[in-house]
């Protein structure tokens, strides 16, 4: 756990002074990634450097699994915790092994422990050992030296990361790529974690939670989801953008929306009449068809009119099932891309879980918009 | 004129004077570098002092060399050695500290700052991260700089022969005083030869102390 209690950092003195970080509190509980945001200039990387003391504190006190960081010493400090930067920063006269194993070696690890190290780290990173082992910086792709860098940070198995934009370097595509990776590296590793960006889109996908500064202030701490539904000011309204409505889909799940108990199921022995009576009767445009708690496909009026086939060969097929996990997002996507208003959710069985309409989507839009934080509309 | 002959005739004083040349300039080359090489590294902490540092070896290496054999002449002669060798090699030692400093300081300056920010972030003390990051990547630059003042030197030893230092130079002046053409020019092919050798040796250990994650790099740019 890291507690930032009170933290100050001023640049220079007298006229001159700049004050970096101003009067900062809140806590990093363990195993967490909070993700530290704002323009450049606000103070994120600052922070971030006090950390591991790379700049040292003006007021205040940083206290790192109860124990205040100015008690440690600052070389055993750093070793102690993981730290990536956006230039990557590998030396080009090390192999990708020599890189990697620069804090293990510092640690004084013996070679054995740390070649299984290196493999296993490249192994988990998708890095192939044996074509990359013994390879220099220079020949690797941006995306690789990256990934390199994260391994050098995880190296000596740190509980603490810090890292300033650590995928800022890479093309959009591979960046996506790599941040997939290091979320699942991290949901098994479970570090504690404090990651500088100050693209939003980032913040959201990687922190558990966030923290937007402005001119060196904390201006809110929380979730992700908190922050764009409840943005705590102008500001931060303006900075999550008028579109955060469409932010929020992408981490709400359809498990979130989705209706367990649907009045709109028919079983598949209903006979076409029948069902077309009942879809009249709750002036429903869509039903479900089931069979044995298995969904096999939707109909709607048009569908039953003038036909007396049993509708298990009339329903037609979903799209896409969805699964409770997908985000809605994804859910909308679908929806639109086959201008169908309703589809279903199944568990892990494939049996149904539920159903999702547009019209539920869009309530917690709604939802959304209706917080406090109001943007121009 | 018939330099070969006299080369041939002469072949174990040849010797013994390159052989001369070649000590007086390596044991100045070997101080400079005791000297210059961590002087270039220390004053990297300090910008002013860097600046005022090598301002002064730049001062040093404009003085001409008898003028600076003159100057000390009475220093050492303190010590008793106002003459020959002492002088001599002190004054190759002045000489070299321009190169030598300023292409140390150049060098480790160079060093792209992402590196050492990274070096400290990850916990090397700073011995290390000179040990294994900013020496390794600044050497090519700090040989060039030997390299320099290698060369330079032997030009400038030559010149030592009339403090009495010996070496090559000894041709030379002896062959002016006596007026014999081919002394003379026997004394500055061999200097000339000897200065051509070391630079291409120089060049040499340039090329085989660089990183190879570096060679491979400079490939890839061109």
């Amino acid at each position: 756990m890291i507690q930032y209690e009170n933290v100050t950092k001023i640049f220079g003195s007298g006229d001159k002074s700049v004050t970096a970080v101003d009067n900062v509190n809140f806590e990093v509980e363990k195993g967490e990634l909070v993700t530290l945001l704002g323009p450049s200039g606000c103070g994120k990387t600052t922070l971030l450097r006090l950390t591991n003391r790379l700049l040292s504190l003006t007021q205040g006190k940083i206290i790192v699994d109860d124990q205040n960081i100015m008690d440690i010493n600052r070389v055993k400090l750093r070793q102690s915790m993981g730290y990536a930067i956006q230039e990557v920063g590998l030396f080009p006269n090390k192999t990708i092994y020599g890189n990697i194993a620069i804090v293990p070696r510092l640690l004084k690890w013996d070679e054995d422990r740390i070649r299984d190290r290196v493999d296993e780290l490249l192994t988990m990173l998708q890095l192939e050992p044996d074509t990359f082992r013994d390879r220099y910086p220079v020949e690797l792709s941006g995306g690789q030296q990256q990934r390199i860098g994260v391994a050098r940070c995880l190296a000596a198995d740190p509980k603490i990361l810090l890292m300033d934009e650590p995928f800022g370097a890479i093309d959009p595509i591979n960046r996506v790529e790599i941040q997939d990776e290091f979320l699942r590296v991290q949901g098994k590793l479970k570090k504690t974690i404090i990651f500088v960006t100050h693209d939003l889109q980032e913040a959201i996908k990687m922190g558990d939670k966030i923290a937007i500064f402005q001119e060196g202030q904390l201006i809110q701490y929380d979730t992700p989801e908190t922050i764009l539904t409840n943005p705590k000011n102008e500001y931060i309204a303006d900075f999550v953008g008028t579109d955060r409505g469409l932010k929020v889909l992408g981490l709400r799940k359809a498990k979130d929306v989705m209706v367990e108990n649907p009045a709109n199921l028919i079983q598949a022995s209903t006979k076409a009449s029948d069902a077309l009576k009942f879809l009249q009767d709750k002036k429903l445009e869509h039903g479900t068809v089931v069979e044995k708690e298995k969904p096999i496909g939707y109909l709607t009026s048009a569908n039953l009119e003038e036909t007396e086939a049993p509708i298990k060969e009339i329903a037609e097929a979903y799209p896409k099932l969805i699964t409770p996990y997908d985000n809605l997002k994804d859910v909308m996507s679908v929806m639109l891309m086959y201008d169908i208003r309703v589809l279903c959710v199944v568990d892990e069985d494939n049996n149904m879980a539920g159903t999702i309409s547009l019209e539920d989507i869009q309530k917690s839009i709604m939802k959304i918009y209706s917080g406090t934080g109001e943007d121009k509309h | 004129m018939d330099v070969w002959q006299f080369l041939a005739d002469n072949k174990k004083r040849c010797l013994a004077l390159t052989w001369e040349h070649i000590w007086i300039v390596s044991l100045a080359l070997f101080i400079a570098i005791l000297i210059g090489v961590p002087i270039g590294i220390v004053i990297t902490r300090n910008k002013k002092v860097a600046q005022s540092v090598i301002n002064t070896a730049n001062v040093l290496i404009t003085i001409p060399s008898i003028a600076l054999f003159g100057i000390l002449l009475p220093i050492l002669s303190l010590i008793g050695h106002g003459l020959g060798k002492v002088p001599a090699i002190t004054a190759l030692v002045l000489y070299s500290q321009l190169p030598i400093i300023r292409n140390t300081y150049t060098a480790i300056q160079n060093v792209p700052s992402e590196l050492v920010e990274a070096g400290r972030g990850l916990g090397m003390s700073r011995w290390r991260r000179l040990k294994e990051v900013e020496i390794p990547l600044a050497i090519p630059v700090i040989i060039a700089g030997l390299r320099t003042a290698a060369v330079m030197n032997i030009g400038i030893a030559a010149i030592a022969a009339y403090i009495g230092a010996g070496g090559l130079g000894v041709f030379i002046q002896e062959g002016i005083s006596r007026v014999h053409q081919e002394m003379i020019v026997a004394g500055a092919i061999l200097v000339s030869l000897l200065a051509i050798l070391v630079d291409g040796t120089m060049a040499l250990l340039e090329r085989l102390i660089t990183p190879k994650g570096v060679k491979i790099g400079r490939k890839q740019n061109q």
